[in-house]
């Protein structure tokens, strides 16, 4: 195929080149970046969290005296307990993805305090007994927290229980000791001390903010004695088979109600709270996703229409071109590769245009990085998109008869 | 000749219709897509309280110590005022009014067996709260100086608490019970929620509904109420004694400054009260970083904006000019298949202005069409965005301004697009054209 002609044809009509051109990258770019962050969205939905997710559900119990609560907890979680379906019920004071979080932060060193900047910032649950159980926490070495544990812990005046054992997501280990095993090491923020009894697979905080995904699985796990939970124990988890979730969660619902007349009780699937805790993210996604595809019409169309004006202003050229012995395939090969070298000008300067953006909003919106590949690929779909919008403008190119040529207009 | 040209461009668009389609179709949804992001953004920096908000201030203290660096994400303790200092700036009362506040969220026992317990947001003020926002009472007045200064028990409520509490009957003097205590009612204001809550914790929601109760900070303090904001301590302070330490921030403060010559008074009475907590040894930054925000600074400040609108504001301005782009060529290649009838005219004593005006209103023609349909888009843009779960959805409707603006600007989007179109196709030489039909 000679290209020459069809530079010089171009050449000719520089305007709507160039337009065109411009169009492609423009889109190129918008594109690579746009399908970037729904990816980085979507990594960020699908997030693991190891806990049983699918079986449980929770009711929070607030407005109790906090001098009562503790002594209740026994009491409401032996209601609880008696509801039909329910394989196990325990306290928490969070829930990973609830926004209700408690940070603090810890180092390796004997002398490490929260004002230090080595330290690493941890969310904190503190369970009640029998919590990992119902929770469905994922141990991966050593153990559970046992009888003793639980009765020795309590909070005190400090913003920190009165306990020295912890539990540790896989990501928290791997953070303060690379390499090693994390069990009976021991963190300091002074002047507590907490020594690692177990690791558990990745939990999520409850806030996952946006420093990466090693840090939103940086949580840890405190025993706490319902007597000695100072008011901090109220999120109340119940473990049951997937289908029985919706009656278990209003049927404990209604026993917190009868049993505490005073407080307020709000329950829900923790499957809905996780997809709350997403929903701006979701939606941001399916906006992203609809412009693109919006954009994607408006460009093919763009091709569409100037090709068709392309080929009727040359119907007469076409038909002498088919005069002098060019195939129908010799016609819907010019305007294919017409098509090819201009997708090609746009999408090479869509690829720097689109590194160009993504460079921007690394600086101003706290964007990741995007991965070589999305250039390529865009590229290769715009490519596609372009052969395939100039498909219908060549096909009718071909249609012309070679008579036309013998016709003055 | 507006209404020859008129109908000229009418017989130019209906002979292509599919093109015409796709002109107006790629306009409307790019004005859409803009439209609806603009009003978003719009609403969002919009001014909360019209005809007030020039004369509200915030006054800015840096009390850190020199070595105090801000976490990663976290808020900015200097955002707020420490106990001690929010009651020097009350106490000096160097502004026309004045209040220190912070937002609580409290459980109300509403005493009657049909009403279950529920929480509802409020806030903790001092007396000049009601008068410096100009927020209109219902029934009974707030509470006064000697109130703040006993603490007292009294609270102020929300329409619609006091008709949930008890219905259509006066609710002054009536008492209400709130966390663990017993609070009486000096009156009932109508309810009052700027977008965005200028004067709420920066950490908290935003736009969201009217505060239903105030009740006085020193009452709040005394009781240790539960706040609904930030606390950010540099010193060893327990949650026993935070509140009223001079090293943890958590309030917010504004004051009315009527003139220039008080604001100005006041910047020098913030700098003067800096370098005094200085040389007493209680500050150690300079007393340069005292500052007195404006209430549409503070917002600027504190750019509320998130940054995915900002983001979807700029892919939503992308798709538009790509529209555009698209609309150009298509309307180049519309204008000079037309060169003969151009040369037409041209020949028969048209000036190339004549061809330019002509062709302009035809673009212009599109983007009316373009501008109508790109309403309809933006509406159900909004409409999609109302059904978000962000605070700030509910706020996204579109006002006066912003119909005009989108009509405006598919317009002027669409008469830019015909510009380079319209200017080729009147240099098309008329003698070279009529050869050829």
């Amino acid at each position: 195929m000679e290209i020459r002609p069809i530079l010089a044809s171009l050449r000719k009509h520089r305007i709507p080149t160039v337009l065109i051109v411009l169009e492609i990258a423009l889109t190129c770019a918008v594109l690579c970046n746009a399908v970037f962050m729904i990816g980085q969205r979507v990594a960020a939905i699908r997030l693991p969290n190891a806990i049983d997710e699918r079986n449980l559900s929770m009711v929070t119990l607030g407005g109790t005296d906090e001098k009562t609560s503790g002594s209740d907890i026994p009491r409401n979680l032996a209601a609880l307990r008696g509801i039909p379906g329910v394989q196990s019920a325990a306290v928490v004071s969070t829930l990973p993805l609830s926004h209700n979080n408690w940070g603090w932060s810890f180092g390796t060193r004997p002398d490490a305090s929260t004002f230090d900047k080595k330290t690493v910032n941890f969310s904190l649950f503190f369970l009640g007994e029998g919590a990992e159980q119902a929770l469905g926490l994922r141990l991966l070495e050593g153990r559970f927290f046992n009888a003793d544990d639980y009765a020795g812990s309590s909070f005190g005046s400090a913003p920190l229980p009165e306990t020295h054992v912890t539990l540790v997501t896989r990501s928290v280990a791997e953070r303060l000791w690379p390499g090693q095993s994390a069990l009976g090491k021991t963190y300091y923020s002074m002047p507590h001390y907490y020594t690692v009894v177990g690791v558990v697979a990745d939990v999520l905080r409850p806030n996952i903010g946006s420093q990466g995904e090693d840090w939103s699985y940086y949580s840890a796990f405190f025993p706490l004695s319902a007597g000695g939970s100072k008011g901090n124990l109220r999120r109340y988890v119940l473990h049951s088979a997937p289908g029985d979730r919706g009656r278990v969660m209003r049927a404990a619902e209604q026993k917190l109600a009868a049993l505490n007349p005073n407080g307020v009780t709000k329950g829900m699937l923790y499957t809905d709270m996780r997809d709350q805790y997403f929903a701006d993210m979701r939606s941001m996604a399916w906006m992203l996703v609809l412009v693109c595809a919006v954009m994607l019409a408006v460009t093919a169309f763009g091709i569409v229409g100037l090709t068709s004006f392309w080929v009727g202003q040359r119907r007469r050229q076409i038909g002498i071109r088919r005069a002098v012995g060019a195939s129908r395939g010799h016609i819907m090969q010019y305007f294919q590769t017409e098509n090819f070298l201009l997708s090609g000008a746009g999408v090479v300067l869509g690829m720097a245009l689109a590194y160009g953006i993504n460079l921007y909003l690394m600086r101003h919106y706290e964007t990741a990085s995007m991965p070589w590949y999305y250039l390529p690929v865009s590229a290769v779909a715009l490519w596609a998109l372009g052969q395939l919008a100039v498909l219908g403008p060549a096909l009718r190119a071909a249609a012309v008869p070679p008579v036309v040529a013998t016709r003055s207009v | 000749m507006f209404g020859y040209y008129l109908d000229l461009a009418w017989r130019s668009l209906k002979r292509t219709p599919i093109l015409t389609g796709l002109m107006v179709l790629a306009i409307g949804l790019g004005i859409g897509a803009s439209m609806t992001m603009l009003t978003v953004l719009h609403v969002m920096t919009d001014d909360p309280l019209p005809g007030r908000s020039a004369q509200l201030y915030t006054p800015h203290l840096d009390p850190l110590p020199l070595d105090h660096k801000r976490r990663g994400d976290g808020p900015d303790a200097s955002d707020n005022l420490t106990w001690p200092d929010a009651m020097a700036l009350l106490k000096a009362h160097r502004a026309t009014r004045q209040a220190a506040m912070a937002g609580g969220s409290l459980l109300v026992r509403p005493g009657r067996t049909d009403l279950r317990p529920f929480y509802v947001d409020g806030r903790y003020a001092t007396a000049d709260f009601f008068a410096m926002f100009g927020m209109s009472f219902e029934h009974g007045s707030g509470w006064g100086a000697a109130d703040d200064a006993a603490g007292a028990r009294v609270v102020v409520l929300g329409e619609t608490l006091a008709r949930k509490l008890f219905g259509g009957a006066d609710a002054v003097g009536r008492t209400v019970r709130l966390g663990d205590s017993d609070f009486r009612v000096t009156g009932v204001v109508a309810d009052w929620a700027p977008q965005p809550m200028f004067y709420a914790d920066a950490s908290v929601k935003r736009y969201s509904d009217a505060d239903q109760f105030f009740l006085p900070l020193s009452a709040a303090v005394d009781l240790k109420l539960d706040v609904n904001g930030n606390f950010s301590s540099w010193g060893q302070d327990h949650a026993e004694t935070r509140m009223t330490s001079p090293t943890t921030t958590w309030l917010q403060f504004w004051a009315q400054l009527d003139t220039p010559m008080q604001v100005a008074a006041y910047r020098q009475y913030l700098a003067d009260y800096s370098a005094q907590q200085k040389a007493l040894g209680r500050f150690q930054r300079p007393p340069a970083n005292a500052k007195l925000y404006g209430l549409m600074d503070w917002l600027a400040h504190e750019n509320l904006v998130p940054n995915d609108v900002r983001l979807q504001l700029w892919l939503a301005l992308g798709f538009l000019f790509v529209c555009m782009l698209n609309i150009v060529a298509l309307l180049l290649a519309k204008f000079l298949r037309r060169s003969g009838e151009i040369s037409v005219r041209r020949a028969l004593g048209a000036g190339r202005r004549d061809i330019f005006v002509q062709l302009g209103i035809e673009s212009a023609l599109i983007g009316v069409a373009g501008g109508a349909l790109g309403l309809l888009v933006a509406q159900l843009g909004l409409w999609s965005i109302r059904q978000r779960p962000d605070d700030y959805a509910h706020l996204a409707q579109m006002d006066g301004a912003m119909l005009l603006g989108t009509l405006v600007l598919a317009v002027l989007a669409s008469v830019l697009a015909g510009l380079l179109p319209a200017w080729r196709a009147c240099r098309v030489a008329p003698a070279l054209q009529l050869k050829g039909v």
